[in-house]
């Protein structure tokens, strides 16, 4: 049967990209972020998942105001990215698992949470910079599965829809009949804004204590309104709900492997969490 | 129990995107998402008048882009995340349009994003 071995928690911000190919991980901006990630990098190298459900959002790549899907899943054999407009690489493309793929999204109907399911699927920095950041160079081969969740288009979903949406995704990962080592990916966060007068808002304690909680008591976050948490963390800072999906689809007690927070990369507060299943 | 819907008006330069604005702001956006293609770029960099008119801007929505006023474009509907493909055809990143939006310069808005660690 599959197994999920763990959940890892990073933020997905683009000039984290450009800082890794300009070689940028030594320089002092730079330094306080990337020190955090050998360790969840020696941990991934010791359990080998063999793939990764990636629980991101679409920024405007794959999706537009056309049809914007509240939970998309990929199921195609290979996924690419794109510049984004920004001239960012095109990267070689990441393999996917379409059997796991569309396993999932029959266990998820099954149990009433009514995915979009998409064959062709491209991928933005959200997935993409994850993936830089925990398999380097060409150590990237880890099969994915990719979850998009709409925080493009309110409304979007609540914090407790999104946690009701990881439980399932672990039961469904967990009655795989394949022998696989998963490992569940949300990206994202943690406190920002992009876009308004208060472009640039952070807020340290609100993000300190949804790292607390995360661990130890993932339902107090999902009382929080998608309102809340744009008043709490910023207009961006709804990414929390991808760490909500992630913990959701770990058990109900957890142990916390690494963690680390940085403020600022770019625009936004960094937030870094690894964590197990409790034996 | 059912969550809240969101509310636009209580949390101040704050403006979640709901459907009001995603009706408002549709052929802003649509044209703002065609510039993901290379080619796209470069045909609005050669006319940009052309461009616009084939996408059919409002005249808000014409003169935000002519201004290159996020702000302006907010308003007119139109949604951060297709902006910021707009703003990357002037190699603007989200600290040049966070800097843009809050009246500072950029190296003030760099050090109030540092300062929010302390």
């Amino acid at each position: 049967m599959a197994r999920i071995v763990g959940g890892i928690c990073t933020s997905h911000i683009p000039a984290i990209g450009n800082a890794i190919a300009r070689g940028l991980q030594n320089d002092p901006y730079w330094q306080p972020f990337f020190q955090s990630y050998p360790p969840v990098r020696e941990w991934l190298e010791r359990v080998k998942p063999d793939v990764a459900v990636m629980v991101y959002n679409d920024h405007g790549l794959n999706f537009f105001l056309d049809k914007m899907p509240t939970f998309a899943i990929g199921a195609a054999a290979e996924y690419q990215n794109a510049d984004e407009g920004w001239g960012l690489p095109t990267l070689p493309p990441y393999p996917g698992d379409p059997a796991l793929s569309w396993h999932i999204i029959e266990q998820l109907v099954n149990e009433e949470f009514d995915i979009t399911s998409c064959q062709e699927m491209r991928v933005d920095h959200a997935f993409t910079v994850p993936i830089a950041l925990l398999w380097p160079g060409t150590q990237r081969r880890v099969r994915t599965v990719p979850v998009a969740v709409n925080t493009v288009q309110h409304p979007l979903p609540t914090p407790n829809r999104c946690f009701r949406l990881g439980q399932a995704l672990g039961r469904a990962i967990g009655s795989y009949p394949e022998d696989l080592r998963v490992v569940v990916l949300g990206t994202g966060g943690l406190s920002h804004q992009l876009d308004g007068e208060r472009a640039g808002f952070i807020n340290k304690d609100f993000d300190l204590e949804c790292l607390e909680k995360i661990v130890n008591d993932p339902e107090a976050l999902t009382k929080y309104t998608i309102h809340d948490l744009v008043r709490l963390a910023g207009t961006q800072g709804v990414e929390l709900i991808m760490w909500l999906v992630m913990r959701g689809a770990l058990s109900t007690r957890v142990r916390q492997v690494h963690r680390h927070y940085h403020i600022p990369v770019s625009n936004t507060a960094a937030g870094l969490l690894l964590l197990e299943n409790a034996a | 129990m059912a969550a809240k819907l969101v509310k636009v008006d209580d949390i101040p330069g704050t403006y979640p995107y709901d459907g009001k604005l995603a009706i408002k702001g549709y052929a802003l956006n649509k044209m703002c998402y065609s510039f993901n293609d290379a080619a796209n770029r470069a045909e609005f960099v050669r006319d940009e008048d052309a461009y616009c008119a084939k996408f059919g801007l409002n005249a808000e929505q014409r003169d935000a882009i002519r201004k290159r006023d996020v702000l302006a474009l907010l308003a007119a509907g139109g949604n951060v995340y297709y902006l910021a493909k707009f703003a990357g055809i002037f190699g603007l990143g989200v600290q040049d349009i966070g800097a843009q939006q809050t009246g500072m310069t950029l190296e003030a808005f760099k050090a109030k994003l540092k300062a929010a660690g302390n």
